[in-house]
């Protein structure tokens, strides 16, 4: 069972390799898209790499909920509902939603994924 | 001209790797055009036949039924130029097919030289994309034909891969019609 920080050196190594980015722009706070300018395409090519990394299977809809965020039940006005930023608490218990939640913005729910967060996904699937 | 950057596959492990080449000719006509008086091949075209080796090697261990693209390079090394008369031995290794994309390491090899390195990532187009077809199937099926790629194409077993029945089906289709 690996340890956090072989963790995040493993994720780390993914997001330098699938992203171009340097270790030292890898921080933890770092958020995948705004700091590391990760886009849509990269997100395949990182769970690809997590995957092999740590011998794990990642649904996607875990990662990425996107039938949450288009779900008409759980969306007014391009806002998440209260009902909805729960469903996402539920399926993202890895994830800090807490600014989110402040102005829940479906647009702005790309930029939420930090360096950590993803750590913490991983370290729930790996069991560190 | 005809868009086909690898000449014909030489080996190929369904789902796991695939070894094709490509002739580079003075005759060429990207060897005018990219850099005059030093003809070249451009290694632009050469990463198209290495996507073209991989795309196909993923698509095959779907009996063909994705639409692949390639969706990203990751890294894209060149050791050196390749020149007319050289043969490109492109080799791409299928590290991970899943049902929404694969990732590939690809070499590109002049004798024993290493001479490229390029990482890539395809995807199968989605329900996004519905409607949207890469290739006419028949026409497809002479295409991969053409590159032998029945020819030599193994199961993980060592048996000899299969033309699915659908593209077999649009053939007579098309042979059909025109009568």
């Amino acid at each position: 069972m690996p340890t956090k920080e072989e963790v995040f050196a493993k994720v780390q190594e993914a997001l330098m390799d699938a992203l171009g980015v340097d270790d030292d722009e890898v921080t933890p706070e770092a958020t995948m898209v705004g700091d590391l300018g990760a886009e849509s395409i990269d997100f395949l090519d990182i769970v690809f790499r997590l995957e092999k990394a740590f011998e794990i299977e990642i649904p996607r809809s875990e990662l990425f909920p996107e039938d949450i965020l288009t779900n008409a039940e759980y969306v007014q006005d391009g806002k998440v509902t209260p009902d909805g930023v729960e469903e996402l608490k539920k399926r993202m218990p890895f994830a800090d939603l807490t600014k989110f939640e402040s102005n829940p913005v479906v647009q702005d729910f790309g930029n939420l994924l930090t360096v950590s967060d993803l750590c913490r996904y991983v370290e729930s699937k790996v069991g560190a | 001209m005809r868009w086909f950057w690898i000449d014909r596959f030489v080996e190929l492990e369904s789902g796991r790797r695939a070894v094709a080449i490509k002739n580079v000719a003075l005759a060429e006509e990207q060897m005018d055009g990219y850099g005059p008086f030093l003809p070249l091949m451009p290694a632009s075209l050469i990463i198209e036949g290495l996507a073209q080796t991989g795309g196909l090697l993923v698509a095959e261990h779907n009996d063909f039924t994705e639409r692949v693209v390639l969706a990203k390079l990751g890294k894209a090394v060149f050791h050196g130029p390749a020149v007319a008369g050289d043969t490109l031995t492109y080799t791409v290794v299928a590290e991970n097919i899943q049902a929404d994309g694969a990732i590939c390491k690809a070499t590109s090899h002049i004798g024993d030289r290493l001479h490229a390195e390029v990482d890539m990532v395809f995807a199968h187009l989605d329900d996004r994309f519905q409607g949207v077809d890469l290739f006419e199937p028949a026409e497809f099926l002479r295409m991969l034909r053409l590159l032998r790629m029945f020819d030599v194409g193994r199961t993980e077993t060592g048996e000899k891969i299969k033309i699915p029945e659908h593209l077999l089906h649009a053939e007579r289709e098309e042979a059909a019609a025109i009568g």
